[in-house]
């Protein structure tokens, strides 16, 4: 008890510097000198007070922790009571074409904004999935995500400015463009150590970003680029004449295909294109959760999370470090390549502002938050993250000061997430 | 040509300035990094921390009508120094301390929650926009013709650099001298070793956090003076490129990070100067990029030896 009293006391007077200053203390320009004012009252009180709690905490320490012990919930009973492996399989795969089903069907009913938004979602859930790879799968940190995703944004958006491609030619196009960005950037980098992958990606990713501020001639630098067709879809037409009809969904056509209404006779729906562009999302969303899936049962999928365990033994076994890393940087990369065509599309305008480091921490978070490795966890983390972020956008600072704070306690009490990776494995079924 | 060569000494004393406080921040990262093998990334926004403090402190002098510049100066790098090596030691106590020994992976990504919680806490505390203040320190020499074009060397510039020298012998007379600075020698030898012969390793990675964020303090409230402004997020880039030099001086290496600041000052400056001032951050990424590509272990950085 003795030697706590001077650390609680130590701690507790550490609290009020830490939170005077700053939140105590104001700077405010007067005419042309700065001048200090004092914050009202009430901080004041609130930094005395977790000042004490912090000594009350530090204090009773080991009685807190007893304490949490003794009354730890217990879920060993609960796991018992599970249903059995089969029917668990079955649980799961109905849940999963009711989900399918849901997705599909619910936009008809819902007001115009919820698509959108949904759309946004799987947008993450792409780039999740796709950074889930490099960070999660391979070990491999990657801060400058973003710029790959700026990539297949700009490159969708630049070769519909300029050549009037469409989005089902352009998106192939971005997500090659991203993975040989992908390729040049990791084939140095990848020899080295993990840190310094994390700052070159960093700085890349800050690179990307002013060089499309500066170019401006091209990229319009800050103004953005405007008037980004959504995408159209095929239709087979029998008669009068067999042909492929391109049908657009916005009021008039733009792209030189047959807007829908028109074509089926319909009044025109302004909701439908959102609609429209969302199951497009969702379409692709399916298409990347696939591949990954398969790919994590390859044995390239295999070879990542070996590298990742233990990258002496991996290479003793004769896997070579630098073609493994590489595979899954570039296929990473790739992804965020067609979620930024995707992202252009949605938005129909963007700008340097959509992809500055910020996004590649939001990205990150949700892999963070899902659990490394985990994909539906990851899906989950995306759906959690946007869904926050689009509902509190009046509270940035507090939604970012929480979002630091999470991200912290996350790796202190759970580092592997809220659904952790499971092996994919067979049991043997016991006679 | 006289022109020409007082325009090189402009951007060489520019560069030399800003390349100090580079220095003096990338010896956080390189200290932090030579004994735990991690990348501090909340160290820029201690830097930031301690540039607000030192313009309270000045703020709240002048106030109280104390015009002594000497007394000023001090009076701001203590109070900076004090705050910021609080958040350095209360940092590491709580975000990377719990993680010591697991997954590198982990508390890179809990640094990196930490930079944001920062940065947002300030912004939540002091507002997103910049707080401007008068340069304290006017006046300097002139190099070349009085009438026509000359470089100048403002006091500010010298005292920037004569304070960084004086960090900086203080901090080498400490590693090599007392008896902590023995101690984070071994630690950074052998971890696992200094901790069996005895040597109180929580402590001695405490006190390097403490260290490393008093100098980005000083960088703080020099550069702060120097520039006049602050706002929350400076700390961010300036990290960044404090991060830059400490690699390109060889991380780990003490010499080697004030060798690096400089040098990347330098550059900097001069591609403001000759090339444009849109594409500096550019340069000094792709100097980073480059000296992975070639050297990198940096200018006097030992190879690393990987240990099973």
């Amino acid at each position: 008890m003795s030697k706590k009293v001077p650390f609680a006391l130590f701690c507790a007077g550490l609290t009020v510097i830490l939170a005077f200053p700053i939140l105590g203390l104001n700077l405010e320009h007067k005419g042309t000198s700065l001048v200090v004012t004092g914050a009202d009252n009430w901080t004041l009180i609130g930094v005395l007070v977790a000042a004490l709690i912090v000594f009350v905490t530090q204090l009773l320490k080991s009685q807190i922790k007893a304490t949490y012990q003794a009354v730890k919930p217990n879920f060993g009973g609960l796991i018992q009571r599970l249903p059995g492996e089969d029917k668990r399989k079955l649980i799961s795969k109905l849940v999963l074409i009711a989900l399918i089903i849901a997705a599909l069907v619910l936009p008809f009913f819902t007001s115009r904004q919820w698509p959108d938004i949904a759309t946004l979602v799987l947008i993450y859930v792409i780039l999740g999935l796709g950074l889930n790879v490099v960070v999660g799968l391979a070990g491999l940190l990657d801060l400058g995500y973003v710029a790959f995703y700026a990539v297949g944004a700009y490159s969708y958006a630049l070769l519909s400015q300029y050549f009037g491609w469409s989005f089902w030619a352009c998106l192939p196009i971005g997500t090659l463009l991203a993975a040989t960005f992908g390729l040049l950037l990791g084939f140095p980098v990848l020899r080295l150590r993990g840190d310094y992958l994390a700052i070159v990606t960093l700085g890349f990713g800050e690179i990307i970003r002013i060089l499309l501020n500066n170019f401006t001639s091209i990229t319009g630098g800050p103004n953005g680029i405007g008037n980004i067709p959504k995408p159209s879809l095929p239709f087979i037409q029998f008669e009068p004449n067999f042909e492929i009809v391109w049908l657009e969904f916005g009021r008039r056509a733009t792209d030189g295909g047959v807007p829908f209404h028109k074509f089926f006779d319909l009044p025109y729906d302004s909701s439908l294109k959102v609609i429209v562009l969302y199951l497009i999302a969702l379409a692709l969303a399916v298409i990347t959760i696939l591949i990954i899936q398969r790919l994590i049962r390859m044995p390239v999928g295999r070879a990542w999370e070996a590298l990742r365990e233990d990258e002496i033994a991996c290479r003793s076994l004769g896997l070579n470090r630098t073609a493994i890393k590489l595979s899954a940087f570039t296929i990473g990369a790739s992804f965020a390549g067609f979620a930024g065509s995707l992202f252009a599309a949605r938005q129909g305008f963007i700008n340097p502002e959509s992809f500055i480091f910020w996004e590649s921490v939001i990205i990150l978070a949700i892999v963070v938050l899902g659990g490394m490795g985990s994909q539906i966890g990851v899906m989950i983390a995306a759906a959690i993250v946007v869904l926050l972020q689009e509902l509190t956008a009046e509270f940035d600072e507090y939604r970012l000061l929480a979002f630091g704070a999470i991200m912290v306690l996350m790796m202190i009490w759970k580092p592997q997430g809220l659904l952790p990776m499971k092996r994919p494995h067979i049991k043997l079924k016991q006679e | 040509m006289l022109e020409a060569g007082l325009y090189f000494l402009q951007q060489l004393i520019n560069g030399i300035t800003i390349g100090s406080t580079y220095a003096l921040i990338a010896i956080g990262y390189t200290m932090v990094y030579g004994i735990i093998g991690m990348i501090n990334f909340a160290h820029g926004e201690i830097y930031m921390i301690g540039t607000y403090v030192a313009f309270m402190a000045i703020a709240g002098m002048a106030m109280l009508g104390i015009e002594f510049l000497p007394i000023i100066f001090l009076g701001a790098l203590l109070a900076s120094m004090l705050v910021s090596s609080s958040f350095g030691w209360a940092v590491e106590r709580i975000a990377y301390r719990p993680l010591r020994g697991g997954n590198r992976l982990i508390p890179l990504i809990s640094a990196i929650g930490m930079s944001i919680f920062l940065q947002n806490y300030v912004r939540l505390g002091q507002g997103s926009r910049d707080i401007a203040m008068s340069s304290q320190i006017t006046g300097g020499f002139s190099i070349g013709p009085t009438d026509g074009f000359h470089a100048t060397l403002s006091y500010m510039q010298i005292i920037i650099f004569v304070v960084m020298l004086v960090s900086m012998a203080l901090l080498t007379l400490f590693i090599s001298k007392s008896r902590m600075g023995r101690a984070c020698r071994a630690v950074a030898q052998d971890l696992k070793m200094a901790n069996l012969l005895g040597i109180d390793t929580n402590r001695v990675i405490a006190t390097t956090f403490v260290i490393g964020a008093a100098l980005a303090a000083v960088a703080g409230t020099l550069l702060g003076m120097y520039y006049g402004v602050v706002n929350a997020y400076v700390g961010f880039i300036a990290g960044l490129k404090a991060f830059t030099a400490a690699v390109l001086g060889g991380i780990g290496s003490i010499p080697g990070a004030m060798l690096g600041g400089i040098l990347l000052g330098i550059a900097e400056s001069m591609t403001a100067a000759y090339f444009s001032t849109e594409y500096k951050d550019v340069v000094s990424f792709g100097l980073l990029v480059l000296i992975l590509l070639f050297k990198p272990t940096g200018i006097l950085g030992k190879p690393e030896v990987e240990k099973i």
